[in-house]
């Protein structure tokens, strides 16, 4: 009997407004409201509502044969909040049903783990106390931002008491060795971890509406057989994708609502298979290897690495400047600055300034708000400016009043 | 007096400082009791009108300039001017190869539906011709000399001497001359030398220098631009006379809001360019914070090699402390120099540069490079070698820690650039225009 593991990962960041040089010292609100509200009722109505309805209806018609995972990030939690409440609550029903399990992750889809262990300790937790004051839930597994993992990163994680973590089934860490299997973290053997079977998962998240694509159209019946087939041999196929490809990537005159809808219907009802959440599979399958990352690893691009965030000199800086107001934001400890330098952390803001891709500056990436790269860093470095002197300007107060 | 003048940009529809000069000049020319027609591209209007169409300046630069044209001295001033305009999508600034690529990239954005034709920002309008006339700058060139020589036969006895500014109305000026036999002056604003290093467009180069073998008498702006007229165009050093520029005071100066950043702001402002040495600027920033962290540096401006000057910031790893706001307009240059406690001109190559007298307008003490022309003028100003970081590091430094040296390269040279009157400069050029008429 094999495992089918499906993830879903939430997330929409806080993105700055065109903030501009003659506003440090000034203007204390970076965000683009109108935007990320717009962005996220969009999305919402394409992709959440629609989506979260869909599995409502499947789960209750299947009474427990049917389990799916979500990890939602505490900024997109937030968005929910204030610009989609009914988003939050269709989330909020699908944990009612017992078949839906969230993991942690970070609160603000940072990057902390590549850089300050304690910011990431805290943001986590953070999140975890989150997720069960919305979803009733404690997590006891773990997702990072673009599924960021190194076995340092996974000893964190252990030490946080998290079971398993879910992981890139990279080739360059796997070798010959099968995604398809749970494998123990190397520095901390009880950590599993589940691999992203990237294959199959991008078969649905990217592929599914390319005509060009050799498989296009692909029927739920088709890749139900992939999986079931011998051409699939494993223990667990993980099938861990980005929700917004439901209705975002693909619209839904693709047919993706359909295919998904019998694809379940499918999976669910089939002797061979079981639909299981990541803790589960995690737990009722048992580690076949440990499995070594001394690098830190991803599931983005071609590399799988983390070169789409820290992979340029204005990444770099920018980075290294944010991280290096830790002691201060700590030292202040006010609850309007600790959420700016959360949202300030955000994987996203990184992410647009890449040139990775294509000639210099050209980001290709969805509800990329900038031109290019340079202009995403010289906002992104205007903000950090303004919020640091505001920051040294708070700690001064506070300072003097504590002489007083 | 009077002179025939051939232009191409006057306020307010101006892309850089060589409308202003010619509108401080014109002026100064106005006080000195001499006659202008000036004669000047313009990108909009109807194409099949191409020919020139003789505007009374009342008619049209009133309207714009109203609040300024209600003194006599105003009125008077626009007495002595007749416009007109040519239609045509001449562009200062850019040399031919941008011009194409400009000229490509507006073509499509127009197909694209992203802009339309006649955009109000004046560098849209003037390509908003493109495609219907071709494309090719030389082409224009061609065609203001065509229009050059019609409008010297329609004016014919209306005035006394020609004075053509910048190559692309040099050979409007030459066939001026042919037509009437009227004397002619051009005016070197900038050389090919100072737009493009040594890498000169010979195309540009021959058209400047048959424009300065043509002319009765050259002006330069400084004396380094006639040392370049003289070594790099072979031009006979008695023909080559230099005129500095002046500054105009705008009347009642706008008041900005406060500012938001205490800390000391460093500005450069032009364009991010080879010649304008921003690279210098980058790396004296570098060294100044190393002793003063909490400076604040303001690149304003775009060009081509912005994208290298923002990857050589983050590298320096000091891009908490210094911002680029793009390209600034009209208001915004003021508000720019208003916030700023220093002003910076590290030009590798600059004919005259008028900026730094814009911010020592505004009370901002100077640090300009000694291959300025305007070097040549001011006193109260700081002057490095635009290469020597260490001495712009050293003059930045200075100028933000000893207030006593600050304020006095802003009293002083607030007194200094208020005393750069176009008056005196229009009285120069006079002269060169009697030493010509015979």
């Amino acid at each position: 009997m094999k495992t089918v593991c499906f993830y879903f990962q939430v997330h929409q960041p806080l993105r700055l407004k065109k903030y501009r040089f003659f506003s440090i010292g000034k203007d204390h609100n970076y965000l683009d409201e109108p935007l990320n509200r717009s962005i996220v009722n969009g999305i919402a109505t394409r992709c959440y509502l629609p989506m979260n309805n869909l599995f409502l209806e499947l789960i209750n018609a299947h009474k427990g044969a049917l389990k799916i995972s979500f990890s939602i990030s505490g900024i997109a939690i937030e968005q929910f909040k204030m610009y989609a409440p009914q988003v939050l609550d269709s989330f909020k029903a699908l944990a009612k049903t017992g078949c839906v399990e969230f993991l942690a992750e970070t609160y603000s889809h940072s990057l902390s783990s590549l850089i300050n262990t304690e910011e990431f300790t805290s943001d986590v937790k953070r999140h975890c106390d989150l997720i069960e004051q919305e979803f009733g839930q404690k997590p006891i597994s773990f997702r990072n931002t673009e599924l960021i993992y190194s076995d340092s990163i996974g000893e964190e994680i252990a030490k946080m008491g998290f079971k398993s973590v879910i992981a890139e089934g990279a080739k360059h860490i796997l070798g010959w060795k099968s995604p398809n299997y749970v494998y123990a973290s190397a520095k901390s053997q009880k950590l599993r971890l589940l691999l992203r079977n990237y294959k199959l998962s991008d078969d649905i998240s990217f592929r599914f509406s390319n005509r060009e694509w050799s498989e296009w159209p692909l029927t739920a019946d088709v890749y139900a057989n992939w999986i079931t087939s011998e051409t699939t041999p494993g223990e667990v196929i993980n099938l861990f994708m980005n929700y917004e490809a439901f209705g975002e990537h693909h619209s839904v005159d693709t047919g993706i609502f359909e295919f998904m809808k019998a694809l379940m219907n499918n999976l669910a009802v089939c002797d061979s298979i079981k639909l299981l959440t990541v803790s589960e599979a995690a737990a009722q399958n048992k580690p076949v290897a440990v499995l070594h990352s001394p690098h830190a690893m991803s599931w983005t691009d071609e590399e799988r690495d983390i070169t789409a965030w820290l992979g340029n000199e204005l990444q770099s800086e920018a980075f290294s400047k944010l991280y290096k107001l830790n002691d201060s934001v700590k030292s202040l400890n006010d609850e309007t600055f600790n959420y700016k330098w959360r949202l300030m952390q955000s994987s996203d803001h990184f992410f647009y300034m890449a040139t990775k891709w294509l000639s210099d500056g050209n980001v290709h990436s969805y509800f990329n708000p900038y031109d290019s790269a340079y202009e995403a860093f010289i906002i992104y470095m205007n903000v950090l400016s303004d919020f640091e002197l505001e920051l040294n300007k708070a700690i001064e107060n506070k300072n003097n009043k504590t002489i007083e | 007096m009077k002179v025939l003048m051939f232009g191409w940009e006057f306020p307010p529809h101006i892309a850089g400082g060589l409308g202003t000069a010619c509108y401080g000049l014109t002026r100064g020319l106005a006080k000195n009791d001499v006659e202008v027609i000036f004669t000047v591209p313009k990108a909009y209007g109807d194409e099949d009108q191409r020919f020139t169409h003789i505007v009374n300046a009342s008619d049209v630069e009133l309207s714009v300039c109203g609040e300024l044209s209600t003194s006599i001295e105003e009125r008077e001033f626009w007495d002595k001017m007749t416009f007109i305009h040519i239609d045509s999508n001449m562009v200062p600034y850019i040399s031919p190869e941008e011009f194409e690529v400009e000229q490509n990239e507006y073509k499509s954005r127009v197909e694209r539906n992203e802009i339309e034709y006649g955009d109000s920002d004046v560098w849209k309008e003037r390509y908003s011709f493109s495609g219907k006339y071709g494309a090719n700058l030389m082409e224009e060139v061609a065609r203001y000399a065509i229009i050059g020589a019609q409008v010297a036969k329609e004016n014919e006895g209306k005035f006394d001497v020609i004075h053509a500014h910048d190559w692309l109305t040099y050979y409007a000026g030459i066939a001026a001359k042919r037509v009437s036999g009227k004397p002619l002056v051009v005016h070197m604003h900038a050389t090919e030398y100072d737009r493009s290093g040594e890498n000169v467009n010979q195309v540009v180069y021959d058209i400047e220098r048959s424009g300065m073998a043509a002319a009765d008498k050259v002006i330069a702006v400084s004396n380094l631009t006639r040392k370049i007229v003289i070594e790099k165009y072979n031009i006979h050093p008695d023909k080559v006379v230099t005129v500095h520029n002046a500054v105009r005071f705008a009347d009642g100066g706008k008041v900005f809001e406060s500012r938001g950043i205490t800390d000391k702001i460093v500005t450069f402002l032009g364009r991010i360019t080879y010649q304008k040495g921003p690279d210098y600027f980058v790396e004296a920033a570098a060294k100044v914070l190393q002793k003063v962290p909490n400076v604040h540096f303001v690149m304003a401006g775009s060009g081509d090699l912005f994208t290298h000057v923002v990857k050589r910031v983050a590298k320096l790893g000091i891009a908490d402390r210094f911002h680029f706001t793009g390209f600034l307009k009209g208001d915004e240059v003021h508000r720019m120099f208003d916030m700023s406690d220093v002003y910076v001109m590290p030009s590798v190559s600059e004919p005259f540069g008028i900026s730094p007298l814009e911010a020592m307008k505004s009370n901002v003490p100077v640090i300009i490079s000694k291959q300025s022309g305007v070097a040549e003028v001011l006193e109260y100003a700081l002057k490095v070698d635009y290469w020597d970081v260490d001495a712009m590091a050293d003059a930045i430094y200075g100028l933000i820690e000893y207030p006593a040296l600050s304020k006095m390269f802003s009293d002083k040279g607030l007194k200094e650039v208020t005393n750069l009157k176009w008056d005196k400069a229009a009285k120069e050029v006079k002269d060169v225009y009697e030493s010509v008429i015979k």
